[in-house]
């Protein structure tokens, strides 16, 4: 028992204090493709390769530009490799969740802004989201401190994180437990399966991404979204604005 | 020992004429066989100590107006592997079942029959197994009549459990969306007051269609479906598919390619050995344990973004080498990382052991019995923590562990705490192997262009040994060098049937504790 005490009071604290000081990943992170006008010639090679057709030419009468979808995107970075004018990079940006137009218009969770409780909903991911999410009850991200917390059923929480794409056979699953969670409620795709179906796409396997099952309030893209994304994700959902008042 | 020389005059005295021996490949022998004689020369090579590690099948009417079975077969001694096929004419639709004969065929042929329509004749489980009960009957997914994106109808049909019946037995139905932060599966207890009769799971949950998704699809856009088939696995499978590619288009890569993935499929184990060793805590309560794993798992974690941009070591490896090399820093970064990690699992693991009442719910507590093991082809830290010493970056060395050493730790009990302290050891094998491997990496091409065209219809077998145990995938590829079939089987998917086996007489309240004991993956099973 001393040696419990001691080897922890050794270890210290090693809790993060995101999202005050937010981090930049270092050189070399496999982030959303960041495209640069200047060098591009529009050859459309990285639109070609990309696995989930995330990148699309937008025209205008004045100009043409590509843009990547983070909602698709699974930072392969093959679009980056094949350019052969070197006009994409890889950017370090990770802070991508998105509110739906459900959120803006209602935003009803502000009852439940400083305690909300969670439902993870694994919908078929690849278990790499979930991963990041067992992560944040952990010592490094402790969400608590934040008042979220995970708990065991969808009776007792405020917000459904939905990972993976809605396969078929969790599809009667998915209905159920939402049908379950009391409302006001909000829904978070969590990763890029949950958000467009990713890689899994639609098929007679999956239904291509938890908004064509349930009504998805918040996306929060990467493949899997590193820990601070999904605390991101979280604050905005919960209507509390980054950097201010945690 | 039978080495491949001597093999093939065995088989050929045996069988004469009806068995035609191919060496495909430097560590392939393919037999091709009629399909009377499977049982025959299944239970041969069984008694030649050959496990069957993987059984499959294709499509291919579209060809030659037949079915095909493949059943991969182990000589871990002399290191290849025996692949042998059987033709199934499209008009029979069906293939004598060895299960009875080879216990570890019952799952791979069950699956069979659900995604190709192939009855095995014999076989003692006629439930469904890779599709669910809503699923339409004379409906098969990986027939090459059926489309990726077909509309399939729901239909009305019952998945019939297993029953215990007597007083005071009830059942207990969890899942398959779970309470904590889990995968989905079903597990049905059959219980008496706390005690467990009888476990029976469901699976199949999360197939997201992954191995008809790489039908048609090039070799390389393939790889980040390959990537998802499982998070924490991530690597390890794509090194077993870039090996059979390379395998299929004769490439040879070079040792700095190959000690990268070595390097990286040993992170890959640390972060996942350190996490579960942490895990299995949570399952009786232990926080100080729980905690300190994952402080240190994370620490790993945030090492491998540093050093790979990814926290999954995703996006590293391709057909024909890897898109990542290791800098001069990076190479220090990691020792340096490693150095301290091993320090601070050293004392967790130490204060782990001392504490009576972690001690008291992990000893002999879920024994896997060595018989069972054997039968059913255990793998991973579940085998070699139940007396089997098979690890296949010694038996069927890839990579670079063949000019590495390493021991292979090796338990006899069988229980939770055999599973706890071999992956303590193989901690630090691992960190011992990235060592090895960083202070001695030559300089060398990153990638290549796959080397000579893959013929249509050629097949190969890629093999790793990820945290959970051996990943084997069979690629065959197509016309215009497409993926025609693609099967991955997991180590969850030979490790799975067997954890509701050992379950039965000991509580619920250990099911957890066993279950992450096993940490099985569920998307790798499904796919």
């Amino acid at each position: 028992m001393l040696r419990i005490f001691s080897k922890s009071l050794k270890t210290g604290i090693v809790t993060t204090d995101y999202p005050k000081n937010p981090t930049v990943p270092a050189s070399g992170f496999q982030g959303l493709p960041e495209w640069q006008e200047q060098s591009c010639d529009l050859c459309g090679q990285c639109a070609h390769v990309c696995p989930t057709r995330a990148i699309k030419l937008q025209k205008s009468k004045s100009e043409s530009f590509w843009t990547v979808d983070p909602k698709r995107c699974i930072f392969c970075g093959y679009c980056v490799d094949v350019c052969k004018q070197h006009a994409l990079i890889q950017g370090v940006k990770y802070e991508l969740a998105e509110l739906t137009e459900s959120v803006v218009r209602a935003p009803h969770v502000t009852a439940f802004k400083h305690s909300v409780h969670i439902r993870h909903l694994d919908s078929g991911s690849c278990n790499a989201c979930d991963w990041e999410m067992t992560t944040l009850t952990g010592p490094v991200y402790d969400i608590q401190r934040l008042g979220f917390d995970f708990v065991p059923s969808p009776r007792h929480a405020d917000v459904l994180m939905v990972t993976g794409p809605v396969t078929r056979n969790l599809e009667i699953a998915v209905h159920k437990t939402f049908a379950a969670t009391p409302a006001p409620k909000l829904v978070l795709a969590v990763g890029t399966c949950a958000c467009s179906g990713g890689i899994c796409g639609k098929s007679y396997a999956s239904s291509g991404g938890v908004n064509t099952i349930i009504p998805v309030d918040v996306f929060i893209p990467g493949c899997p979204p590193r820990p601070q994304a999904l605390i991101q994700g979280l604050l905005k959902a919960a209507g509390r604005a980054l950097n201010t008042n945690v | 020992m039978i080495r491949q020389g001597r093999l093939i005059t065995l088989i050929s005295n045996l069988f004469e004429e009806r068995v035609i021996i191919t060496k495909a490949y430097e560590d392939e022998l393919h037999l091709e066989i009629s399909k009377d004689e499977t049982l025959i020369v299944a239970v041969t090579l069984r008694d030649w100590g050959f496990p069957l590690i993987q059984l499959t099948a294709t499509d291919e009417r579209g060809i030659n107006g037949q079915f095909r079975l493949f059943y991969t077969f182990a000589n871990d001694e002399e290191k290849f592997l025996i692949v042998v096929s059987v033709c199934v004419a499209e008009g029979e639709q069906s293939f004598p079942s060895i299960m009875n004969e080879v216990p570890a065929a019952h799952w791979y042929e069950r699956e069979v029959r659900d995604l190709f329509g192939l009855d095995p004749i014999g076989h003692l489980d006629k439930r469904s197994l890779a599709v669910h009960e809503d699923w339409p009957e004379g409906l098969y997914p990986l027939r090459k009549d059926f489309r990726l994106d077909s509309e399939v109808p729901r239909t009305s049909g019952q998945f019939l459990y297993d029953r215990v019946e007597g007083e005071g037995v009830i059942q207990v139905p969890v899942g398959p969306i779970h309470a904590g932060i889990i995968e989905p599966g079903h597990f049905r207890f059959s219980v008496v007051g706390d005690t467990v009769l009888n476990l029976e799971a469901r699976f199949f949950y999360t197939n997201r269609g992954i191995e008809k998704l790489a039908e048609g699809k090039t070799p390389l856009a393939t790889l980040p479906i390959v990537e998802r088939i499982c998070g924490a696995c991530s690597f390890s499978h794509t090194t077993a598919y870039c090996q059979a590619i390379e395998k299929l288009s004769g490439t040879e890569v070079s040792t700095r390619v190959k000690d990268i993935r070595t390097v990286v499929l040993e992170l890959e184990r640390l972060y996942n050995h350190v996490g579960d060793v942490g895990n299995i805590c949570a399952g009786i309560g232990f926080a100080f344990g729980t905690m300190q794993g994952a402080r240190l798992r994370e620490e790993l974690m945030q090492l491998n973004e540093k050093v790979f941009g990814s926290r999954f070591l995703r996006g590293i490896n391709t057909p024909g080498g890897v898109r990542r090399d290791i800098s001069i820093s990076n190479i220090n970064l990691i020792l340096v990382t490693l150095e301290k990690l091993e320090q601070e699992f050293k004392e967790m693991v130490e204060i782990m052991l001392d504490t009576n009442s972690y001690m008291d719910r992990v000893q002999t507590t879920g024994i896997l019995w060595n018989r069972t093991a054997r039968d059913l082809h255990a793998v991973g830290p579940v085998a070699r923590a139940a007396g089997i010493d098979r690890d296949l970056r010694r038996d069927h060395p890839y990579a670079s562990y063949d000019r590495v050493s390493f021991k292979v730790p090796v338990y006899e009990q069988g229980d939770v705490l055999a599973r706890v302290k071999l992956r303590i050891d193989e901690t630090y094998e691992s960190i011992n192997i990235i060592r090895q491997i960083l202070v001695s990496m030559p300089m060398g091409e990153l990638t290549q262009q796959l080397g000579t065209e893959m013929i249509p219809y050629n097949y190969a077998v890629g093999m790793t040994e990820s945290a959970r145990g051996e990943n084997v995938h069979f690629i065959m590829i197509g016309k215009d060098q497409t993926i025609y079939r693609y099967m991955v089987r997991s180590a969850s998917y030979v490790n799975w049937p067997i954890m509701p086996l050992i379950v039965s007489e000991d509580i619920i309240p250990d099911f957890p504790l066993i279950n992450k004991s096993f940490e099985l993956c569920y998307s790798c099973l499904d796919r």
